[in-house]
């Protein structure tokens, strides 16, 4: 056993580290899309067709460049979902999230990828996978160009 | 063993502030030129090796992020957290073993996005030596005066070395520190961190670089410019600040002997053409070419007062403008072997050597030097 003054010490550091992520081209559009137009944008590949959400430079299939964006959802079909029983803090606020809250990867209308975000658990006995869903946005004056300009995705009966 | 080479070359502009693309469109931007210039591509790239950081990205394994962007889904990539110069070594490593026939290496930093000052300061031990507020120009500039003050030199020696690398700068389009300044200007600039002055550090850059590597057999579907991967010495010295002399470097002295015989070179002075260096402060454009063997230890400025190491000189030392000029974390040291490679395909343009036939790329990584790695690259096999 140590005694007191040969107990091994634990140093906490608290860093403070930011950072200013450049969004790019393709998602800064696409977060003004939601912003200011309460609209979902995807690049459509010229060249192999797939669909992408959120927008990006380049294809993940076929590599080629997508310049083009089209406007895809609000609908969309649950493919996997749960709710979250753990806290969680955000990082952009620093505040813990409330729990729980609802979490699934939606396959929009018109895309050929996955979108994950919340879900609304007001009725969580709905939730299954394959149930069709929409995206509800925040009011206008509550967007911020973020990804939670789209408050959650609920149930459609 | 079969022999490697460097089949293509591509990089961005460094810029201080690249707002309009995040580091995987910066990937992608440099991935697109290589194969475009090659007329391949993502499918003639068997595996990829790219050097980052996680603290610089700001992300976990943050080469997960530029996989899609080189185009090596469903195959492999791993990263080298460290220098460019080491992901060549990895990557001709991978080749080497049978594995692959080809490599891509690629290596991305968006200094802008994170700080330079706390990420620099997140290098050294975060207990005995971060909370003392070391960062690598703090450690530089106790590099810089030990070094002065050993060989009786002086702040104008360190403004030799600014005045022919910016110089040089102005030549390259890919530079971002580009102006023509003189001795009186560098002597004049704010003194940073003594005896360091604002031209004597390297300014913080966003870039990307690529190199795609091919086994011999392969070489001829790429390229009739292989550049060979000639002779290679990568060694790194211990840790901890206070541990090294910092007046010389062991780890660069073996990392020279080791890449030289390799090569087959004995005299690198007479057989050398060009050299391009990871300088990160003007100071060690100097310790770095008495190491290499080049000058005697304390006489590397006369190499510049001489007219040895300038452009049109008997042996140019960073004719793109080296890492005065620009310097992205991880990506400076790739791009001393691209500059290089450059050189010896005859393709370096207003800052071209004329008839290089035998280069030598150097990268470090560390607070002072602590891990160097030199490379001979040679037009003939």
């Amino acid at each position: 056993m140590s005694t007191p003054k040969e107990k091994p010490l634990y140093i906490s550091i608290k860093t403070d580290l930011p950072y200013a992520y450049s969004a790019g081209r393709p998602l800064s559009k696409f977060l003004v899309a939601l912003r200011d137009e309460a609209k979902i944008l995807a690049s459509r590949c010229n060249n192999c067709s797939y669909v992408l959400v959120p927008p990006r430079t380049f294809c993940n299939q076929c590599h080629k460049p997508t310049p083009d964006v089209i406007e895809v959802g609000p609908g969309g079909t649950l493919e996997t979902f749960s709710v979250i029983n753990f806290p969680f803090i955000d990082p952009f606020t620093g505040l813990e999230r409330p729990v729980p809250y609802g979490y699934g990867i939606v396959k929009l209308d018109g895309c050929s990828n996955f979108l994950p975000h919340f879900l609304d658990i007001n009725d969580h006995r709905k939730l299954e996978i394959g149930q069709r869903v929409e995206a509800t946005f925040e009011p206008t004056e509550k967007r911020t160009a973020a990804m939670t300009d789209i408050k959650y995705f609920r149930v459609l009966i | 063993m079969h022999r490697v080479a460097i089949v293509g070359i591509a990089q961005t502009k460094f810029e201080a502030q690249k707002i309009d693309q995040n580091y995987a469109e910066l990937a992608y931007e440099v991935t697109q030129s290589l194969f475009n210039q090659l007329g391949i591509g993502y499918e003639a790239v068997e595996n990829v090796v790219t050097a980052s950081s996680d603290f610089w990205d700001g992300r976990t394994i943050s080469s997960m992020a530029v996989q899609d962007a080189v185009g090596v889904w469903l195959k492999s990539e791993t990263k080298v957290s460290s220098d460019g110069s080491l992901a060549v070594l990895y990557g001709m490593m991978r080749i080497l073993s049978g594995s692959f026939g080809t490599t891509l290496v690629l290596a991305h930093c968006k200094s802008s996005e994170g700080q330079p000052t706390m990420l620099g300061n997140a290098v050294f031990d975060p207990i005995y030596q971060r909370q003392l507020g070391f960062d690598l120009v703090a450690a530089g500039a106790l590099q810089a005066r030990a070094y002065l003050e050993k060989y009786n030199l002086t702040e104008l020696d360190l403004a030799e070395v600014i005045v022919k690398n910016l110089g040089n700068a102005t030549l390259n389009p890919n530079a971002q520190r580009s102006m023509s300044i003189t001795i009186e200007d560098a002597l004049k600039a704010n003194l940073v961190a003594d005896p360091l002055r604002e031209f004597d550090i390297a300014p913080n850059s966003d870039g990307a670089c690529a190199i795609l590597l091919a086994r011999e057999d392969l070489v001829s579907k790429f390229t009739d410019k292989p550049v060979w991967l000639s002779g290679v010495g990568h060694y790194q010295d211990n840790y901890y600040l206070g541990d090294r002399d910092l007046t010389t470097s062991r780890s660069l002295e073996k990392a020279a002997a080791k890449a030289y015989s390799m090569a087959g070179i004995s005299n690198p002075r007479k057989e050398l053409n060009v050299v391009e260096l990871y300088d990160t402060f003007s100071y060690q454009e100097l310790i770095w070419t008495e190491l290499l063997g080049l000058a005697e230890r304390g006489k590397g400025v006369d190499l510049i007062r001489n007219g040895v190491t300038k452009l049109g000189g008997e042996l140019p030392v960073n004719p793109s403008g080296g890492v005065l000029g620009a310097h992205a974390m991880f990506v400076a040291g790739l791009v001393r072997v691209a500059e290089a490679a450059k050189q010896l395909r005859g393709e370096a343009g207003a800052y071209q050597v004329d008839g290089a036939r035998k280069a030598l790329a150097h990268g470090t990584v560390g607070p002072c030097g602590q891990t160097h790695c030199v490379w001979i690259l040679s037009n003939n096999k």
